[in-house]
């Protein structure tokens, strides 16, 4: 079994990336490829599905074994039933469901997190130095406050004199020139990682 | 006619078969010491021993996008730290923000456990998709840490700032934070709200530092290689602009 998940995976791998580098030359592998990116489309569905099952059966046994904060877990299982209900009623793209599950709760509850989001990113930056005394953090700080420093305005001055020219050339050259190194090493590291799962050598389907 | 791409992937899968037989067959060379790993290894040691949890947070990234990359790094390092600590007292846990990789990451848990020789320790629910959009992911995230006996948080995949919350959450527990992502905004924040940050492309080197096999050592050689020849025809380029040759 594990030999047959490990043969299909390095085959399909194969064929999609071929289908890229050869689908000039040999059309029926453009045609391959675009079968199984559909079949791997139809499959993320169904991992939703299986998802929100795995998600529900979590809670339904935290609900009965967790005294102390199974209430919560026990609120997420009668949203998550009361939602599929109130869509299966209605569909998903009728007004109600819009107006009970998207505006009243799930964006108001998205734009409090972005709003705690704000408080736990000052908490930290102010706690960074504290955790840990070096040159990068030192460095990360000054770039948080140069890059502040020229966004503000001021009343009548407008932004601040040299500053936003300074906090521009900070973001543009330095900041973009680390940002592009970044993700260069970001890039190759993925890069090695999809050969890995090429090769089989990596194996997250249970190998 | 072979393009740049074509030959770039052709040649890097040969050095790379090519550096893992060396390496299977000779003793690994010493890699270079990156701290957040250290601690990594140091925080599943500790785990196993005070039977505390691992949470393992893998991110909202799907493996058939772009990003999935580092999810499937987050599942090889997920595999290594199931296989460690598969027969303690409270095994690690691990949540995705997508059910794809939730699913996944019951199958990579249940493979660890089976390398254990543990298989029958291993439960599904230590396998969560703990929301589907990254806030709804970092909303059901941030309570494990602080009710699951969690003694260490590590944050391996995709997450942009909601990062920040779970790490938060996780401090406020008392538990330590390694986080790592490919996304610049998650790399900045984890810098910020992690004790430990890994930057860049440290992230994919998290397989080789818990030694999941030749190839990631392999690979984590070929990855440093390329990046002295990035370097080299940068610096190059540079220099031949400047002197006016190109």
């Amino acid at each position: 079994m594990r030999a047959l998940a490990v043969l299909i995976a390095v085959l399909s791998s194969a064929a999609v990336l071929l289908g890229y580098f050869l689908a000039p030359l040999l059309p029926v592998l453009a045609s391959i490829q675009t079968q199984l990116l559909s079949a791997a489309m139809t499959l993320a569905g169904v991992a939703v599905l299986a998802g929100i099952f795995n998600l529900f059966s979590v809670h339904v046994n935290k609900t009965r074994r967790d005294r102390k904060n199974g209430i919560y877990s026990a609120l997420l299982v009668v949203s998550l039933l009361g939602t599929f209900l109130l869509v299966s009623l209605l569909r998903p793209g009728h007004a109600l469901v819009r107006i009970i599950v998207l505006e009243s709760v799930v964006f108001p509850i998205e734009s409090a997190l972005m709003g705690i989001l704000t408080v736990s990113l000052l908490y930290a930056a102010i706690r960074l130095l504290r955790r840990r005394l070096d040159a990068a953090s030192a460095f990360f700080l000054l770039t948080t406050v140069i890059v502040l420093l020229g966004a503000v305005t001021l009343p009548a001055l407008g932004g601040i004199p040299f500053i936003g020219e300074f906090s521009r050339w900070w973001t543009q050259v330095l900041a973009l020139g680390g940002m592009r190194g970044i993700l260069i090493g970001v890039a190759l590291g993925a890069f090695f990682t999809g050969l890995r799962v090429l090769f089989g050598a990596d194996r997250p389907y249970g190998g | 006619m072979m393009n740049f791409a074509e030959a770039l992937v052709l040649a890097a899968a040969a050095i790379l078969l090519g550096l893992t037989s060396l390496w299977k067959r000779k003793s690994p060379v010493r890699m270079r010491g990156i701290p957040a790993l250290l601690s990594l290894r140091r925080a599943l040691g500790l785990s196993v021993e005070d039977g505390t949890r691992l949470h393992v947070s893998l991110g909202s990234a799907s493996p058939l996008d772009g990003r999935g990359a580092s999810a499937l790094a987050g599942l090889a390092a997920l595999r290594r730290i199931a296989e460690h600590a598969a027969a303690s007292d409270a095994p690690p846990l691990a949540s995705a923000g997508d059910p794809a990789l939730g699913l996944l990451s019951q199958d990579t848990m249940q493979a660890g456990y089976k390398a254990a020789g543990a298989e029958g320790l291993y439960s599904q629910d230590t396998g969560r998709a703990a929301g589907l959009t990254p806030f709804g992911y970092a909303a059901g995230a941030m309570h494990i840490s602080p009710n699951e006996n969690v003694s260490a948080n590590i944050l391996l995949g995709h997450f942009g700032p909601e990062a920040a919350l779970i790490a938060d959450a996780a401090e406020r527990s008392g538990a330590a934070v390694i986080g790592a992502s490919d996304n610049l905004t998650g790399q900045a924040v984890l810098f910020a709200s992690a004790r430990e940050a890994l930057i860049g492309e440290e992230l994919f080197a998290a397989g080789a530092s818990l030694e999941a096999g030749a190839f990631h050592a392999a690979s984590l050689t070929l990855q440093d290689l390329l990046r002295w020849l990035i370097i080299l025809a940068l610096a190059g380029g540079a220099a031949l602009k400047f002197l006016r040759f190109i």
